[in-house]
């Protein structure tokens, strides 16, 4: 019961959270280029204003398709928190995804598919990455399940920090990132508009945003399962991970997709199988 | 008993009566009335057996093993026939090697090994007899009327519908026989029976290009044959059992040898690699024949048979070899499904890389391995034989198995286009039937001594996956253009057909706890003597996402009406667009928009990742096969 | 909660200007003038914008696609005339191929001359023109939409 409550708790308050995170995002790169930046409410700004513009609709069914995309990355969101199997978790991500993709789909626009096709190569881009990031929670904990493996009372990061790394380096792209935004970018208009989300407008666009944060908090669930064993330093490590990456947002220029695509399974064959095998010829398995 | 000689020998009837009917009302309701018996007689199997665990059951060996020895010299004979005739001497030589194989096993072994228990019965062949009978049949009446709109658009090609659904029936009942053998002789006729089939039905057409695929597959076919000939001999030679359930029960120790080169002859019909040029070009025949044979049943005979034999190559490193020809095939033929834009091919390249996990799980042949292959079986021959169907009935309609000109197809065609989804969302999508087996499989090798290799093929192969099959669920989606609704010229039978199957895919998925409870894990209970779960929780949670994903279409009710909505245009960086959606291009040229997948040609060819995978595939195949002849390798 | 006004989204098109004024807008982006503080973004997509900047004067092939530009976007909308030349021709008005400003296709809420047009006057105009999206969006509420 108490999980439960945990779940429906994130339902609620991950907008909340992600919203924020957001903002002090757009703050701290516009302090990074030397800017003032939007105050920190910004995004809940951007939002209740999508919602007030008039429903307009490319085609009727695209509000489906991301009704089911924010449905279902809430329910993965909600049944990570309520300590739920890591794997499952995953699926349900990917399950949301492939509505966003074809609500891209469903409007038949040129840039639209484009973004659509690119949006299929990150998702093959990082399954295998997040795959194997619960593949190590389970070889270093015992289990797949997110509340025991919060239990686990030992540093997480110290027994998985290949799988660390690798995720990390496919985190940039998670978050729609630079130099690993191929699919649609969050603020600056790009070669191809704004890929998935091109002709998504007014209430779709808001539901987009809010399934973004509802990931970026899950993401971050994920990130601190590293290091759940001692909140105070998890609270830190998730800050500094989320510093790193906007300092690397600001700091690259968008990949090709080909380069983002290879480079990110290069790291994470590497950086798991050198963690990992660790796991296997110790026996620990 | 009498139940399981009416499985096998119900459909020969039907075969007879088709082949000697001509194409008339009365030979169309001969078919639907025995596959609709066929069907009932697994379910009522089923319902009969399931809770009876393993039974053997006598029949007495002769006069059946005479009958089987003439038509064994019967089918060489045509075989021999047939590659003078079309100058093969490949067929020619493997037809005459296997043949004195066998024949040498018939008279200097089998009198001595005579046995009474030659069939049985447990959950595992209850459940492959379900997907037989029901699936099989289903494909079987959908074959009516696919085919005579086949020779409608085809009037080149000689109509033999007589023996094309002779040859169906008889296939059926050699699948009955293989599942149901206890007796591996009894058990390699039925297989080489299931060959021959292959064979003709792929050469139907008798096009060059048909006649010789047809070939590939006999020439590949033949090889496993005679693997599982050798084995024979050896058992034979050793005095192992030949009987399917001792020979396992014996273990490692004893039945080594024969099930490795069973499980060759295993690969060559389940075409893993470096085997799978056959299935690809397999692809010419009916879709009918694609469906049946090419995905549901006839290369679930070649897993089935390594399935078997999991227990004996469990833990060993010819089994590890087996489970690595598995696991690069499934991720390598995934890799090659993107280049796809034909899709039957892409169907192939998807059905090779399903069976190459269900591989990997038999060579590993742990229980949890052994219970996460059987679901793959269940899920994968629904799901695939409802997809092969709707591209056969697409393809009578828009005259292309193209993947690029299905775009539109959901106004042109609304529910077969459905149906399609439903078919492409249970193959990959969460909560539905291949991810769980996924799942299984993927905790399956976490668990397995060595299965790292295993673990990083299946996340990099799942992620690969996923890319093809959204890119096909994409395009049926997209509309261009203002289509008009076309589907009222499919005929009613093979809608029908459709509608059961995606009812099974969703009824499979939901079902799939109550399947795993009675079926799957008493069969690995019995062998194993442990079972595994996928924690009830968790298929709490999926049948409720399988409610939510089937509830959530009622909200197009809400969205889907526009009427205080304002309908705006696409964005095409502000050019005026017609309806149509030409514009006007630089320098003021007309053009037309049109759209297309990304195929990744550069990165996924077919070219360079088949080379490769034949090259590993043939490493592990002969090191596979060495190290049973070196008797000293093994420990 | 007064939404449309902390968070009005541009899209900037160019009809036929000398990009003199192009260059203060996006100038307005920078560090110096930071837009963004405002909550300002420049979305390159009409369907997810509420202000149309538009620089440069209308000519034969630029009306078609400043009324497709203009179609596409979902109310409440203004359209920002930045510079003369988006006014009313500017000093090309005489030229055959000049049509003259903007609203010979479009309606315009807010006039901002200039030649170039300065950053303090573009965002001084896109706060008049926030207060213009504010009234169209009551208004819209009032009928009902």
């Amino acid at each position: 019961m108490i999980a439960w409550l945990y779940g429906i708790a994130f339902v609620i308050l991950a907008p909340l959270l992600g919203g924020l995170v957001a903002g002090i995002d757009r703050r701290v790169t516009a302090r990074m280029q030397g800017r003032v930046g939007p105050p920190i409410l910004q995004s809940f700004y951007d939002v209740g204003k999508l919602f007030e513009k008039e429903r307009a609709y490319v085609r009727a069914s695209q509000n489906f398709y991301i009704l089911g995309y924010l449905i279902f990355i809430a329910f993965s969101g909600a049944l990570f928190f309520a300590g739920g199997d890591l794997l499952l978790v995953i699926f349900a991500l990917t399950l949301s995804h492939i509505f966003l993709v074809i609500g891209a789909y469903s409007v038949t626009s040129p840039y639209a598919l484009i973004g659509a096709e690119r949006e299929l190569i990150q998702l093959m881009a990082v399954e295998p990455m997040i795959i194997l990031v619960s593949v190590g929670f389970y070889l270093a904990s015992g289990s797949f399940y997110v509340s025991e493996i919060a239990a686990y009372g030992g540093p997480l990061i110290l027994l998985l920090p290949g799988v660390f790394i690798g995720f990390f380096y496919a985190l940039t792209m998670k978050l729609r990132k630079s130099p690993f935004d191929i699919a649609t970018c969050h603020h600056a208009h790009q070669e191809i508009v704004k890929g998935v989300t091109t002709e998504f407008s007014g209430s779709t666009l808001g539901m987009v945003e809010i399934a973004h944060w509802y990931e970026a908090v899950l993401l971050i669930g994920i990130t601190w399962l590293f290091f759940a064993w001692n909140p105070l330093v998890a609270v830190v490590a998730v800050a500094l991970v989320y510093l790193a990456e906007i300092f690397i947002d600001n700091t690259t220029a968008r990949a090709k997709w080909g380069f983002a695509l290879g480079s990110i399974w290069l790291v994470t064959l590497v950086s798991t199988v050198a963690n990992l095998a660790v796991f296997y010829i110790g026996g620990m398995a | 008993m009498e139940l399981l000689l009416f499985l096998i020998l119900f459909p020969l009837l039907t075969a007879v009566l088709c082949l000697v009917l001509p194409d008339h009302p009365i030979r169309r309701w001969v078919i639907r009335v025995s596959g609709v018996l066929i069907g009932a007689g697994a379910v009522y199997l089923l319902v009969t057996s399931y809770d009876s665990g393993m039974r053997l059951i006598d029949v007495p060996h002769e006069p059946v093993g005479m009958i089987m020895q003439v038509i064994v010299l019967a089918i060489a004979l045509l075989v021999l026939y047939l590659g003078v005739r079309y100058r093969k001497p490949l067929a020619v030589g493997l037809i005459l090697v296997q043949t004195a194989l066998v024949q040498y096993f018939e008279f200097q072994y089998a009198p001595g090994l005579a046995m009474e228990a030659n069939l049985f019965v447990d959950e595992f062949s209850i459940i492959m007899a379900l997907i037989i009978g029901v699936i099989g049949s289903l494909i079987c009446i959908y074959a009516i009327s696919y085919m005579r709109c086949y020779h409608e658009h085809h009037p080149e090609i000689e109509d033999r519908r007589r023996s094309f659904f002779f040859i169906m029936f008889v296939f059926l009942s050699a699948m009955f026989g293989i599942v149901f053998s206890n007796n591996l002789l009894w058990f390699f006729f039925f297989w080489e029976v299931t060959t021959l089939a292959s064979f003709l039905l792929i050469g139907y057409t008798r096009t060059e290009e048909a006649t010789n695929n047809a070939f590939l597959a006999l020439h590949m076919n033949l090889l496993g044959g005679i693997g599982f000939a050798l084995a024979l001999l050896y058992i034979g030679v050793t005095g192992a059992p030949l009987g399917l359930d001792r020979l396992v029960e014996g273990g490692a120790a004893v039945a080594l040898v024969p099930a490795v080169l069973i499980a060759f002859a295993g690969l060559t019909k389940s075409a893993q690699l470096p085997f799978s040029s056959w299935l690809l070009g397999a692809m010419v025949a009916p879709t009918p024949v694609s469906a049946l044979l090419h995905s549901s049943t006839m290369v679930k005979a070649g897993v089935y048979a390594i399935i078997k034999f999991a227990p004996v190559l469990s833990g060993t490193v010819p089994g590890l070899m087996v489970a690595l020809v598995g696991g690069t095939t499934f991720f390598l033929a995934s890799a090659m499904a993107i280049t796809q834009s034909n899709a039957k091919r892409m169907l192939a390249y998807s059905t090779i890389a399903n069976l190459g996990l269900v591989v990997a799980c038999g060579g590993i042949g742990t229980y949890e391995a052994v219970w996460a292959a059987i679901l793959l079986i269940v899920f994968h021959a629904v799901a695939k034989s409802l997809l092969f169907l709707s591209v056969g009935t697409v393809e009578h309609q828009i005259h292309s198995r193209d993947i690029e000109d299905m775009d539109g197809l959901i106004v042109k065609m609304p529910r077969v286009a459905a149906m399609i989804l439903i078919g492409i969302t249970g193959m990959f999508l969460a909560p539905f039937g291949m991810l769980i087996s996924k799942w299984a499989s993927l905790r399956a090798f976490i668990d397995a001594p060595g299965g790292l290799v295993f673990v990083l093929l299946i996340a990099f192969g799942s992620g690969v996956t996923l890319f093809f099959w959204a890119k096909w669920l994409g395009r049926l989606i997209t509309r261009p253009l203002d289509e008009e609704n076309i589907e009222g010229r499919v005929k009613t039978e093979e809608i029908s057909v459709l509608f059961a199957l995606s009812a099974l895919v969703i009824g499979v998925c939901l079902l799939f706890p109550r399947i795993a409870h009675s079926l799957v894990e008493p069969y690995v209970l019995s062998i194993y003597g442990m079972v595994t779960q996928l924690g009830q929780d968790n298929e709490i949670i999926m049948i409720l996402m399988l409610a939510m994903i089937l509830v959530l279409p009622l909200t197009m009710l809400y969205f889907g009406n526009g009427r205080d909505r304002r309908k705006l245009d696409v964005y095409m960086s502000g050019r005026a667009t017609t309806p149509d959606m030409h514009f006007k291009g630089s320098a003021g040229i007309d053009r037309q928009l049109s759209l297309h997948n990304y195929y990744l040609e550069g990165y996924f060819g077919e070219g360079k990742l088949m080379r490769i995978g034949v090259a590993v595939s043939v490493l592990l195949v002969l090191t596979m096969l060495e190290l049973i002849v070196v008797p000293g390798v093994l420990a | 909660m007064a939404y449309m006004k902390r968070s009005p989204w541009i899209i900037h098109y160019d009809g036929s200007s000398c990009n003199g004024c192009d260059i203060e807008v996006l100038a307005c982006l920078t560090p110096l003038y930071d837009v963004e503080r405002f909550g300002i973004i420049n979305t390159g997509n009409p369907k997810h914008a509420d202000i149309f900047v538009v620089t440069g004067s209308v000519n034969e092939q630029g009306r078609q696609v400043i009324r497709n530009i203009y179609d596409q976007m979902p109310e409440p909308k203004v359209v920002a005339a930045f510079g003369i030349c988006a006014c009313s021709g500017g000093i090309f008005r005489e030229c055959y191929n000049v049509d003259g400003g903007i609203d010979q296709v479009i309606p315009v809420d807010v006039y901002i001359p200039g030649c170039p047009v300065r950053p303090e006057q573009i965002i001084d105009g896109i706060v008049r023109a926030l207060g213009v999206l504010e009234e169209k969006l009551a208004k819209m509420k009032e009928d009902g939409r």
